[in-house]
């Protein structure tokens, strides 16, 4: 079995897997990090994602093996302390999030998206979570959210 | 997923060799296909062959007056990279609307082409464009690349290491996408070349494929209603839950018109 | 209002877990010495199961256990309401084993559980159990499966029908017919849809050889219903045995209400095993067992006075149970469905026929909204009908058949008798919101640029807070549908509050925190909310039906006020004073007419430290359990309003506005409010515009089995939402409170068809089903346009 080793939230992290153990399971299982969920088989709704070396990827249709030497960031890697990210914190004002499940990949996606367009419109906020289903909130509160989030992150 | 064994090269000359070493080994560069396939255990490969660790095969160059994509080159790197937009827009935007932002992180160029997907976004652009595939063995038309449903010219063992597009006069995509899975329903391509109008159809047919009725009426006169009021037969598209072979025969036209409106 | 209480937009208790990754899933809990399960499934609709070969799969790498039909020796999952049919017969129950014993009956029925050290070695091993099968036709659509000579599910539902049952007086609506002026005609489908609540079901069974104690730990919302049947049914574990834990669950809308094959398998298994073991589905097994929502088809026919007047309603259903009976399958297109047929109309005579029949697909029970949405999409669907046919505005014949406001409480010819409502107010806000009446110009404006634009109205009235045990029990229901809640005051003050409902996304930890701070006027982070275990709450039934605010926070109130008053018993001893003399108010007891207080805190430390207390007349502690079973159903209405532009080259409906008002009650939290609205009206607008699940005919396999190919909502698929309030009070429940989880589910669908009908009559298109999808728009264009060509 390969040994892999990563950096996941600042900390180094090994442990042997197979090959065909995918990140998200790694992250799962080995590490016990079970804020990163798993809610489909086909790659469509973001649950698991993750940040890899600063970008979003969906850490189900990654192996654990591909990450190898990368930097790791999870949902559980995000707050500083108790002191929740900007993300995090408009997710939390504006009631962007009821189960909870689909949560930790949105929030994961929206920072990443953030980075990327410091101000993202409405529209751009909507296409750019594309690949994260809500089946609770009919995305209102967290297309709002987002919008705050990005400009707390700016501020 | 069945287990198999992984190997990560750090040459296409290396990967080329283990590819040869073994006996049912598969690459695998961004994974956002082939790792569901495994997941469901469609795919059986005793190796995975991982590109994801040679330089040589990432990166945009302009080169010829065009742009050369680096098979490993994710589809987020070509939506945001100016050489690209500056280059040919068309391609940046068709590489915005592939998948989800996730899926643009990771699925790269190479994977994209070598799939050959019926419905996938880039063999629109690889044939409407006239690229050349370049191999770790040979240069490939686009004319002569794409051969079927997940079939291309790609031998066994064959690498794509690049992909050469190049400049058109003006180029444009537009794609209907399946509203499920964000594939292309139909996705099509038009550009203006320097060797005449060249229009490319995906999600339709077996695999993307050349429009000569389209092209037909464009290089008359390349405006949107031009292609519009083309009428084309439904014989031989694909038919599914989403779009029967009719209504995805009147989408090409709809289609084609919204690229050329938005050719530049 | 304080900035905490009741009323106030309080932020969730809730989300620091949620949002630092720190919930607690059952797919997240890992028992010491845990094992794995996963279950093989039928890849046939229908088919004996002539052979199982687990030889070679037994000694694969890691297997401890594979067990089959033949090795199961315990009960089949019970169906919880009975219905009985027109001749008075009892409906057809079929036995449901959670390992199918000979026949298979729809894709995705359990054949085999395989037990391993990890989960991939028991998939691998799954992958060398040799069945050997002998196919057998399957019947799939629900329209055909009542006729004769149809493949059949079980040999005792002759003609695959499990109950031919009716309600209402079929005299009075033929007299009513009979007289009628115009009578309207419509034919619909309520489409199957999938749950597909993000999480995936999962379980995990344990079993302690010291206790001889079972714990499930399972995505429910109704962790003691759980327990009820599984104990008592299904496996024979009597409850003091048996702990029932439904952790963080990420979201139900339903589907995780009912007793599923899987729980009872690890449960069992743990035992033989003595091991705990764990399943979890994956998405594709969700789409092949949780139970699916909807599937009817029904005809409906509205008699009418030369006014507009509605005299007379028929409807003849047919519903779709699926293979075999799901928890509460047989109550929802019949009690949860036929009884709402008036809506908010006062149609005098009502008479419904609901035929349930058996196909080879995945059991079908309630999904959000459950039978209100098929009722109120039937209805509205046939009053714009009317109103065309009529020629008469689609608003005004609402007007003229409401309920007046004077007219409540309110007997409907279906049996319920509505309490409270207001539907001229949520009507006029409704349409004062939308900016109805200046829809025109923006038609116009959007044809101009090239948009076909259009606008729908619904008005819709539900029944929930379910239920009355009384009046459901003698309805079929085997189970009471009250609720209970616990009030625990600590000696420093603070309070546990247990409820037997569950929260998995309605944020019941920050609304009854309100609710008990408020009335006992002690700070909110004083407070914390306990549910879903077993072994912690006395009991519950859980959440669904929009019961928890109505029934189970009632049952809080019931709860405080016992603890009051025996509070001012301590308060009257400790002030000297007359119990009847002690006014408790913001959290402090006073004397009236004096100023002698005693603080909360103080009387809570009295109550654990009882030197100075009337020991002879009270017993020490504060701590009291109130039962609540509702005197009736709670009737939440209120009106949506859709408005859309299609798209005549691709047939791409956008939605360009949502309006909903709605009536719910009393409001503790207008922000968790809002939220339900927002989720519901999404699933509203997912199954009028996108989803589906369709079956092969023939093969009965699911084509949409993933989400590649099953349409959910996305958040470029939906609009924001502009949602409002307008609320009577429930007159019967302490709190006024109505219920807000599925007002969004079954108020939108018809608004939105209605407004895509809106945009396409112009063409000439008069019906178009749901979902209305690209496709289907643009064939309905095509064939319009053909039409008018050909004319
Ligand atoms: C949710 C989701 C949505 C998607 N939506 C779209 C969409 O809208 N449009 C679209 O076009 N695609 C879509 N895709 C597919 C995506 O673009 C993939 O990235 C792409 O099809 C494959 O690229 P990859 O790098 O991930 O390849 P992989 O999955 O790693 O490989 C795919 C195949 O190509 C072979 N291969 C890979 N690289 C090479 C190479 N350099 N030389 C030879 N063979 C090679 C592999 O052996 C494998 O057989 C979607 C995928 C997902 C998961
Ligand atoms: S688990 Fe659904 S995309 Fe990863
Ligand atoms: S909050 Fe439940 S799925 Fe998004």
């Amino acid at each position: 079995m390969p040994t892999v080793e990563m950096t996941v939230n600042g900390k180094r992290a090994s442990a042997q897997v197979e090959g065909r153990t995918l990140l998200v399971q790694f992250l799962r299982e080995k590490l016990g990090l079970t804020g990163t969920h798993i809610g489909c088989d086909t790659s469509q709704c973001g649950a698991c994602v993750v940040h890899i070396d600063g970008r979003a990827v969906k850490s189900c249709t990654m192996l654990a093996v591909q990450a190898n030497g990368a930097s790791v960031m999870t949902i559980e890697g995000l707050a500083n302390g108790e002191k929740l990210h900007p993300m995090q914190e408009a997710f939390r004002d504006n009631h962007g999030l009821q189960c909870g499940f689909c949560t930790p990949g949105m929030v994961m996606t929206a920072i990443d998206l953030v980075k990327n367009n410091p101000a993202p419109s409405e529209e751009e906020i909507r296409h750019g979570l594309e690949g994260n289903i809500c089946r609770c909130t009919g995305y209102h509160n967290i297309v709002k959210a987002v919008k705050a989030g990005a400009a707390a992150m700016k501020g | 997923m069945h287990d198999f064994g992984y190997h990560r090269p750090a040459s296409a000359a290396d990967a080329a060799g283990l590819l040869a070493g073994k006996n049912e080994a598969k690459i695998v560069a961004g994974g956002m296909t082939l790792i569901p396939t495994l997941k469901q255990r469609l795919a059986q490969p005793s190796d995975l062959i991982d590109l994801g660790g040679i330089a040589e095969l990432k990166g945009i160059k302009v080169e010829s007056g065009g742009i050369t994509i680096g098979a490993m080159t994710t589809h987020a790197d070509v939506e945001r990279s100016t050489d690209v937009r500056k280059t040919i827009p068309a391609l940046a935007v068709l590489a915005s609307g592939i998948g989800d932002p996730l899926v643009r992180n990771r699925g790269t160029m190479g994977g994209s082409v070598a799939n050959s997907d019926p419905a996938a976004d880039y063999p629109a652009a690889v044939l409407g464009l006239g690229a050349t595939v370049r191999t770790n063995k040979r240069e490939i038309k686009a004319d002569d690349f794409f051969k079927g449903m997940f079939e291309t010219a790609l031998q066994d063992g064959e690498i794509i290491t690049a992909i050469h597009f190049p400049k058109p006069e003006k180029a444009g995509y537009s794609k209907f996408a399946n509203p499920a899975s964000r594939y292309a329903i139909v996705g099509v391509f038009v550009a203006r070349t320097s060797g005449g109008i060249r229009v490319a159809v995906t999600g339709a047919g077996p695999c993307a494929y050349r429009s000569k009725e389209l092209e037909g009426a464009l290089s008359a006169n390349f405006t949107p209603d031009a292609v519009k009021a083309v009428k084309l037969s439904a014989d031989g598209l694909n038919s599914d839950l989403h779009a029967t072979a009719e209504y995805r025969a009147h989408l090409i036209s709809v289609m084609a018109s919204r690229a050329v409106a938005a050719a530049s | 209002m304080t900035a905490t209480g009741i009323g106030a937009s309080v932020k969730r208790k809730e989300d620091y877990r949620f949002l630092t990754g720190q919930g607690s899933y059952t797919d997240d809990i890992n028992r010491h010495g845990q094992v794995y399960a996963y279950i093989l499934r039928s890849p046939h609709a229908h088919a004996e199961i002539a052979k199982i070969d687990t030889s070679a799969a037994e000694s694969a790498p890691g297997v401890i256990a594979i067990f089959t039909g033949a090795d199961y020796d315990k009960g089949g999952l019970p169906a919880g309401w009975q219905i009985h049919s027109k001749d008075g017969s009892p409906m057809i129950e079929p036995p449901h084993l959670p390992l199918c014993k000979d026949r298979v009956r729809h894709v995705g029925d359990q054949v085999a559980l395989v037990i391993a050290e990890t989960y991939a070695q028991a998939k691998d091993a799954a992958e060398q159990i040799d069945v050997t099968y002998k196919e057998l036709p399957a019947i799939i659509s629900t329209a055909d499966a009542d006729k004769p000579g149809k493949p059949q599910v079980w040999a005792d539902a002759k003609n695959n029908t499990c109950f031919d049952w009716h309600l209402g007086d079929k005299a009075a609506t033929d007299a009513a017919f009979a007289k009628a002026h115009h009578v309207t005609k419509i034919d619909l489908v309520n489409q199957r849809l999938v749950p597909n609540a993000m999480e995936p079901r999962a379980a995990v069974g344990d079993y302690d050889r010291a206790t001889g104690e079972y714990t499930l730990y399972t995505t429910s919302q109704n962790p003691h219903v759980i327990r009820l049947l599984m104990g008592a049914f299904v496996l024979q574990i009597p409850e003091h045995k048996l702990r029932v834990v439904a952790p963080d669950v990420g979201g139900g809308f339903g589907s995780k209400i009912f007793h599923y094959a899987e729980e009872a398998l690890v449960t069992w298994a743990a035992g033989k095993l003595r091991r705990p073991v764990k399943w979890t589905a994956e998405r594709g097994e969700s789409f092949l067992t949780d139970a699916q929502g909807r599937d009817h088809v029904s005809h409906a026919e509205l008699a009418m006075d030369k006014d507009g007047k509605f005299l007379g309603l028929r409807v003849s259903t047919v519903a779709n149970m699926g293979a075999y009976l799901s928890t509460f399958a047989p109550c929802v297109p019949t009690y949860l469905y036929a009884t709402l047929l008036a809506g908010v109309y006062t149609t005098p005579a009502i008479y419904a026929e609901v035929k349930a029949v058996f196909t080879n697909t995945v059991v079908v029970d309630a999904y959000r909204g459950a039978g209100r949405p098929e009722a109120t999409y039937l209805l509205e669907r046939l009053v714009d009908k009317a109103a065309r046919e009529m020629k008469m505005d689609r608003v005004e014949i609402r007007r003229k058949n409401f309920i007046p406001r004077d007219a409540f409480p309110y007997q409907t010819p279906v049996a319920l008798q509505y309490d409270s409502g207001d539907y001229f107010a949520t009507l006029e806000a409704a349409l004062k919101a939308s900016d109805w009446a200046g829809f025109e110009s923006r038609r116009a404006d959007a044809k101009k640029r090239g948009k076909l634009r259009g606008i729908g109205i619904s008005t819709y009235i539900e029944a929930c807070g379910i239920a009355p045990s009384a009046v459901v029990g003698s309805l079929g229901a085997r189970a009471g549908l009250y609720e209970c809640g616990s009030i625990r005051v600590h000696p420093t003050g603070s309070v546990t509050v247990f409820t037997g409902t569950h929260s998995h996304g309605q944020g019941h930890e920050t609304t009854f925190s309100q609710l008990v701070s408020d009335t006992l006027g002690i700070p909110i982070e004083n407070v914390e909310v306990s549910h879903g275990d077993t072994n912690k709450i006395p009991f519950g039934m859980g959440t669904y039906g929009s019961r928890s605010l109505a029934v189970g926070g009632s049952a809080l109130v019931k709860a405080m006020d016992k603890i009051v008053a025996k509070a001012k018993r301590i308060a009257a001893h400790l002030m000297e004073a007359s119990v009847a003399d002690v006014e408790f108010k913001n959290g402090t007891f006073t004397v009236a007419g004096t100023d002698k207080n005693v603080p909360w805190g103080t009387v809570a430390l009295t109550a654990y430290v009882p030197h100075n207390y009337p020991i002879t007349e009270l017993e020490p502690g504060l701590e009291e359990t109130a039962f609540y079973d509702p005197l009736n159903f709670t009737y939440p209405g209120g009106c949506h309003i859709c408005e859309v532009e299609v798209d005549p080259d691709t047939g791409v409906t956008q939605i360009v506005n949502f309006t909903a008002v709605d009536d719910i009650g009393r409001v503790i939290n207008p922000m968790i409010v809002e939220g339900q609205v927002h989720g519901g009206v999404a699933q509203g607008i997912g199954q009028a515009l996108l989803e589906n699940c369709v079956y092969d005919e023939e093969s009965g396999q699911l084509l949409t089995g993933s989400l590649m190919d099953y349409c959910m909502p996305r958040a470029d698929d939906l609009p924001n939402f502009k949602v409002a309030t307008q609320s009577t009070m429930c007159t019967h429940n302490p709190l006024g409170a109505k219920g807000v989880g599925e007002v969004g589910a079954i108020g939108s669908p018809p608004a939105v068809i209605n407004a895509v009908l809106d945009a396409l009559s112009p063409l000439g298109v008069e019906d178009i089903s749901m979902p209305a999808t690209p496709l289907k728009v643009w064939q309905a264009i095509h064939s319009a346009s053909a039409k008018v060509a050909a004319e």
